[in-house]
C-alpha cells in the first residue's frame, strides 16, 4: 500500500505545521543566540525535520523518545511544551528544566521525552532501559532513539544494539546520518558507506532511507515500531539527511564541500511535503501559507512566554540535587 | 618577553616534541584537520603525515590505543574534547594504564598523556563544565597536572609527554586564548614542582587553574591594604608539591585553598590534612576551604557564575582568617 494514499489530510496537514514549528523554533534560536539571550553549547537541526515528525508520527504519548544534543525536533515532534522549551533554551526559571539544563539536556517526562543527552552515544544505552522497563512491565510501548551517525562508532551504540536485539526489546534506533560529526565527513570516521549494514551483525533489520522523505519515515518507522510493539524486536533505520547550519551555533562550516548546502537545500523535506500538498490538490495555496503563519504564530507566543519569565534565583543553585521525601 | 596563549602553548609543546621523536603520535576527535576543538592542535596533522590521528567518537577505543601504543614503547597524547567525554575512557585509563607498571611487576613503562579541557564558565550545562582533577588524582598510578599559564602549560606538557608514566593533563578551557609570557628557547617544567605565583607573609592561598588568576586578583586588591597574601598554584595535582605548601603556612600561619571542583572530597580537604599533619603548630587560624558548590554545572548564566568561587569568596575568606583569635 501506497504510505501517501494512508495519510489523511489531517495528518499530513499536521505534519507540515509540526516540521514549520520545528524549523521556526530554531530560526528563532539563532537569532536569539546572537542576542545573546541564548547561549552555551547549542545545535540545530534545520533540514531534518522530516525524520523527527516522520518518526513520532507513530508514537503514542506512553511511548518514549531519547535523543542526543540535537533534539529539539524530536522534543517537539513528540509533544513537548513549546513554552517550556523556549523558556529553557532562554535559561529562564519556567523552562522545562527550571533554566539549568538548556539546549542539551531537553526533556518533558509527562510525553516521554526521556532527556537530550549531551554525551554522544548516551542515549543508546538509555534508550534500551527504557525498552527494557516497558517490556517487565507488560506494557506494549515502544521507544525510539535518535542519535547521528558520530554515535554510531560509540562503544555505547554497539552494546546497546546488542544488548536490545539479545533481549528483543521494543527500541527502534534512528541513525540520522546528516553526513557530519561537528567537521568530520561521515567518510572519514567510518569505514563502511552504510551504518544500517551494522544491524545484521547484531541480529535486527537494517535499513537505509531518504530521511528528507517523510514519507519513507513515516512508513519505515512504522513498521518497525509495530514489530516493536508486537514483541518481535529493535530495529536500525539510518535516516540519510543534511544539517543546513554548522555543527553548533556559530559554526563557520569550513569543512563542507562547495555547492553541497545549495544541492540539499533543493531537497528541502518541508518544501518536499508542501509540492506534495499542492500537487495533489489536498491544500490551496491559501491553506498553506495558513499552516505557516500558524506556525510562526505558535513560536512567537512561546518567545513571548519565555521572554516574560524571570532567571532563576541563586538559591535555584542548590535544588534539585537530590530527591528529597 | 613574547605573549601566546595557552592553546598555542600547548601546540608548540606538542610539536616539539613531536619533532624530536619521530615515532611519538597524537590522536583525538576533530585534532587533525580541524586542528582541535580549540585549536591546540592547529597545523600538527600537515607536519606530521600519519602521527596525528583524527578518531571516530570512540574515547574507549581512544584511550586503550593510546595506552597499548605507549605500552609497546611509543609515546601518546589522546585529546578529550571535555573531560566530561574521559568518563567513558575512564576504563582504559584507569584500570589499564594507572596501574599496569605496578600489576605487571614494573615490567611496563607507559609514556602517555591523556589530555583534556576542564571546569565550567562557558554555559555548557553539567556534562560539559566538570572539574575532575580528584577524580583521577585519587588513582595511585597516574600523575595529574593543571596548569593555569600558558608558560606553565607548555613546560608541565613537554616533562608529562616525557615522563614515561601515565598523565592526566587537564586545560582550564576558559584559559586556553589567554595570553602569557612564554620563552622562544625550550623549557620544561618538573611534574610535582608547585609555583610560588605571588609571594607574601600573612596568608597561604593555595589555588589551582582559573582559580590562580582569581586568587591573585584579591591578592592584589588587598595588598593596596598592606595585606600580604602568598599564592601558591601547585600545578601538578598529583604528585602535591607539600614541602612548599607546608614551607609557606609555616611562615604565614594561615591557609587558604581554592578550586573549582566540588567541596566535598576535593584537593582543598587533601591539602589541609596534610597541613594539619605536618605544620599544626603553625597555624594562627583554621585552614578553609574555598571550593565549587557541590551541585552539577548549571545551563544559566547567574547560576552557573555562583556555583564556583568568586572573587569576593576568595577575600572574605582571607578576611576571616586574619580576624581570627584563639
Ligand atoms: C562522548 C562524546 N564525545 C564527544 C562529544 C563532542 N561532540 C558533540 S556532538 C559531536 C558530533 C556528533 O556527531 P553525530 O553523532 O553525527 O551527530 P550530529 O551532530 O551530526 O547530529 C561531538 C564529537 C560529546 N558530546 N560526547
Amino acid at each position: 500500500m501506497d504510505v501517501t494514499t494512508s495519510l489523511s489530510k489531517e495528518q499530513l496537514t499536521k505534519m507540515y505545521y509540526d516540521m514549520w514549528i520545528i524549523r521556526n523554533f530554531e530560526e528563532n534560536l539563532l537569532d536569539l543566540y546572537q542576542k545573546n539571550l541564548a547561549y552555551g553549547g547549542m545545535h540545530v537541526s534545520v533540514g531534518e525535520e522530516a525524520i523527527a515528525v516522520g518518526a513520532c508520527a507513530n508514537l503514542k504519548r506512553e511511548d518514549t523518545i531519547v535523543t542526543s544534543h540535537r533534539g529539539h525536533g524530536h522534543c517537539i515532534a513528540k509533544g513537548a511544551d513549546l513554552k517550556g522549551m523556549m523558556a529553557e533554551l532562554l535559561a529562564r526559571k519556567d523552562g522545562l528544566c527550571k533554566g539549568k539544563g538548556g539546549s542539551q539536556h531537553i526533556v518533558d517526562m509527562s510525553v516521554g521525552v526521556l532527556g537530550a543527552q549531551g554525551i554522544v552515544g548516551a542515549g543508546c544505552g538509555i534508550a534500551v532501559g527504557s525498552a527494557l522497563s516497558f517490556k517487565i512491565r507488560g506494557q506494549k510501548n515502544v521507544c525510539v532513539n535518535f542519535f547521528g551517525d558520530g554515535a554510531a562508532n560509540t562503544g555505547s551504540f554497539h552494546e546497546s544494539l546488542n544488548m536490545a536485539a539479545l533481549y528483543s526489546l521494543p527500541v527502534v534506533f534512528i541513525c540520522e546520518n546528516n553526513g557530519y560529526a561537528v567537521s568530520t565527513s561521515f567518510a572519514r570516521s567510518t569505514k563502511i558507506d552504510k551504518i544500517s549494514v551494522r544491524a545484521g551483525s547484531y541480529g535486527m533489520p537494517g535499513v537505509t532511507i531518504d530521511g528528507n522523505n517523510i514519507f519513507e519515515v513515516y512508513k519505515t518507522v512504522g513498521e518497525a515500531v509495530e514489530r516493536a510493539r508486537q514483541g518481535d524486536g529493535p530495529t536500525l533505520i539510518e535516516a540519510v539527511t543534511y544539517r543546513w547550519y554548522g555543527h553548533y551555533v556559530g559554526d563557520p562550516c569550513t569543512y563542507r564541500p562547495p555547492g553541497e548546502l545549495e544541492r540539499w537545500k533543493e531537497k528541502d523535506p518541508i518544501l518536499f511535503l508542501e509540492k506534495y500538498l499542492l500537487a495533489n490538490k489536498l491544500c490551496r495555496q491559501e491553506e498553506i501559507d495558513g499552516l505557516k503563519a500558524a506556525a510562526g504564530k505558535a513560536i512567537a507566543e512561546a518567545l513571548d512566554y519565555a521572554l516574560a519569565s524571570p532567571e532563576p534565583e541563586p538559591a535555584d543553585l542548590f535544588t534539585d540535587v537530590y530527591f528529597e521525601k | 618577553m613574547r605573549q601566546i596563549t595557552m592553546a598555542e602553548a600547548i601546540n608548540e609543546a606538542l610539536r616539539e616534541e613531536m619533532r624530536k621523536d619521530p615515532n611519538m603520535f597524537i590522536l583525538g576527535e576533530e585534532i587533525g584537520l580541524r586542528g582541535g576543538a580549540f585549536t591546540c592542535t592547529k597545523g600538527l596533522m600537515e607536519e606530521f603525515p600519519g602521527r596525528v590521528l583524527d578518531t571516530p567518537i570512540s574515547e574507549s577505543a581512544i584511550a586503550g590505543a593510546a595506552y597499548g601504543a605507549a605500552l609497546t614503547g611509543t609515546k601518546a597524547v589522546a585529546e578529550f574534547m571535555f573531560s566530561d567525554f574521559s568518563f567513558i575512557a575512564m576504563d582504559q585509563i584507569i584500570n589499564s594504564a594507572a596501574k599496569s607498571r605496578y600489576m605487571f611487576g614494573g615490567q611496563a613503562t607507559i609514556p602517555v598523556v591523556f589530555r583534556m579541557s576542564s571546569g565550567s564558565g562557558r554555559q555548557q550545562a553539567a556534562q560539559h563544565s566538570q572539574s575532575l582533577e580528584v577524580l583521577y588524582a585519587h588513582i595511585p598510578g597516574l600523575k595529574v597536572i593543571m596548569p593555569s599559564t600558558p608558560y606553565d602549560a607548555k613546560g608541565l606538557l613537554k616533562a608529562a609527554i616525557n615522563d614515561y608514566n601515565p598523565v592526566v593533563f587537564l586545560e582550564p578551557r576558559v584559559l586556553y586564548f589567554k595570553k602569557g609570557e612564554v620563552p622562544e628557547q625550550e623549557y620544561t617544567i618538573p611534574i610535582g614542582k608547585g609555583d610560588i605565583k605571588r609571594s607574601g607573609e600573612d596568608v597561604t592561598v593555595v589555588a589551582t587553574g582559573v582559580m590562580v588568576e582569581r586568587s591573585l586578583a584579591v591578592a592584589e586588591k588587598l595588598g593596596r591594604e598592606g595585606i600580604s597574601v602568598e599564592v601558591i598554584d601547585p600545578r601538578t595535582i598529583r604528585p602535591l608539591d607539600t614541602e612548599l605548601i607546608v614551607a609557606s603556612v609555616k611562615k604565614t600561619g594561615r591557609l587558604i585553598v581554592v578550586h573549582e571542583a566540588p567541596r566535598t572530597y576535593g584537593m582543598a580537604g587533601e591539602i589541609i590534612a596534610l597541613v594539619m599533619e605536618q605544620a599544626f603548630d603553625y597555624l594562627n587560624a583554621p585552614p578553609q576551604r574555598v571550593a565549587g558548590h557541590d551541585v552539577p554545572i548549571p545551563y544559566n548564566r547567574n547560576l552557573e557564575r555562583l556555583a564556583i568561587p568568586l572573587e569576593e569568596d576568595i577575600e572574605a575568606a582571607v578576611r576571616k582568617s586574619l580576624k581570627y583569635a584563639f
